[in-house]
């Protein structure tokens, strides 16, 4: 199999790289650029905790081949905090709610909770609900993550 | 269970040697044409990926339509509503168009996999994967959609009444074909319409049981002049009940005719009993609940409420 060059801009920076054309975003995220924040759990779309933001919607990275995301944008837990390493609010709020448990589903969780968040200011409970479904938290620990979230957008208004 | 483990020897990558991202029609046939059966179109890939690293879809190529034009977006062509091939659940849920004018299927949109999966998968990809629980499937053939098939040859515009041939398999082939049109009439004031999901969780699961119809009435005689009732999975294939539908037809708006007509669908359909997802027996109990309660659901939207 021949190598293909992709190009586009992760987490705010333009990259470009040689990958083969059957290599899976996930992987190419966790295994060639050492960005494991994104977990990988089911690997096939059933639990999230690989989601990443591609032109600011959450989709599954282990459903999604690498060379979809040519010439768009991907957002990963690590691009959250700035520059000099203060963390997004949202990460904030699930540490001091206590809203992580393992720790394994938390990626997904906050990543689907920026989406909603970069789009709807003051969510209600429902939208929060809505926006973490397609996150399994094993640790069944969703009412912390709900509270961290809500007090994640009342944080920003 | 033997299944389990069959999870754990899936291969990380994907079996393929070329992925190709054709930039129009003609160009992705000529692809299809040149690897002779060797190569399938890949859309949003929610469906195409897993069953690549499950080995229970083997091919050479991958053809990526994603980049084809004029393929995506839901538009009104007189009393029709038309939707591009590439369209997304998440475009399909949110249309305000299609939410007035054919709510059951922004229903049935919304209630696919995740709000993750909604973004990538399409509307065509969930009808071409064949499976009998497709959450679009249901409400599409209550709606008397058809779909356009386009291949070299041309295109060919088929009712989804005929798509459909057996679990997993349609009158489309993925190899040479693309489903480039869903197609079908906006609700009218004297039609009412009703979806119903039964599943185990809210998100992130697929249905025991999708209900899913259209009714159409006379307001003067409080007659039905037709109705649409489609079920997934109760069959092999989504499932019209086209002779509870022939025995609505003209049938007085009463109890009794709702009665009647959960005990027919109850027996044109033939679910299968499954340890996670049901008994037979349960699923028959909820396809006659589900009937009387959408067929009440959309005679109300109709103007004619069953007292």
């Amino acid at each position: 199999m021949n190598h293909v060059e992709l190009s586009f801009k992760l987490n705010g920076q333009d990259i470009s790289i040689q990958i083969l054309p059957n290599t899976l975003l996930v992987d190419l995220l966790r295994d060639r650029l050492g960005l494991t924040g994104t977990k990988t759990g089911c690997r096939q779309g059933e639990c999230g905790v690989c989601t990443v933001l591609l032109d600011g919607d959450p989709v599954n990275s282990c459903l999604l081949p690498a060379v979809k995301v040519a010439g768009r944008s991907v957002t990963t837990i690590e691009g959250l905090a700035t520059e000099d390493g203060r963390l997004d609010i949202i990460q904030e709020r699930f540490i001091s709610e206590g809203a992580v448990q393992c720790g394994f589903c938390t990626p997904g969780m906050i990543m689907n909770a920026k989406a909603l968040l970069d789009r709807e200011a003051s969510p209600s409970e429902t939208d929060i609900k809505k926006a973490i479904s397609g996150v399994l938290c094993r640790c069944t620990g969703y009412r912390k993550i709900v509270q961290a979230v809500k007090s994640a957008s009342e944080a920003k208004e | 269970m033997s299944y389990a483990f069959k999870d754990y020897q899936w291969s990380k990558d994907i079996a393929i040697k070329e992925y190709l991202l054709p930039r129009s029609l003609a160009e992705a046939f000529e692809i299809l044409a040149k690897y002779n059966g060797k190569a399938q179109v890949i859309a949003g890939g929610t469906d195409v990926i897993p069953r690549l690293r499950h080995r229970d879809l083997e091919v050479e190529a991958l053809v990526d339509i994603t980049h084809l034009p004029d393929m995506s977006g839901i538009r009104e062509e007189a009393d029709k509503i038309v939707i591009g091939g590439l369209t997304t659940h998440r475009q399909i849920a949110a249309s305000p168009l299609i939410r007035e004018k054919a709510g059951i299927l922004a229903d049935g949109a919304g209630c696919l996999g995740s709000p993750q999966i909604r973004n990538i998968a399409t509307v065509a990809g969930n009808l071409v994967s064949g499976h009998p629980a497709a959450d679009t499937s249901t409400p599409l053939l209550a709606l008397n959609a058809s779909v356009t098939i386009t291949s070299q040859e041309g295109e060919r515009v088929i009712p989804l009444t005929e798509f459909f041939l057996d679990k997993g398999k349609t009158a489309l082939d993925c190899r040479r074909e693309i489903l480039t049109q869903i197609r079908f009439a906006a609700l009218k004031k004297n039609q009412g319409s009703s979806h119903l999901r039964l599943s185990k969780r809210r998100s992130l699961t697929v249905a025991v049981l999708i209900f899913a119809a259209v009714v159409e009435v006379d307001h003067t005689q409080n007659m039905i002049k037709a109705a649409q009732i489609a079920l997934g999975p109760v069959a092999p294939i989504p499932l019209r009940a086209t002779k509870t539908e022939a025995a609505l037809r003209g049938a007085p708006i009463n109890n009794e005719t709702i009665e009647r007509a959960a005990e027919s669908v109850c027996r044109e359909s033939n679910p299968i009993a499954d340890p996670v997802w049901g008994s037979a027996e349960y699923k028959e109990e909820i396809i006659k609940v589900f009937t009387k309660r959408g067929l009440k659901k959309a005679l109300k939207q109709a103007g004619t409420p069953v007292e």
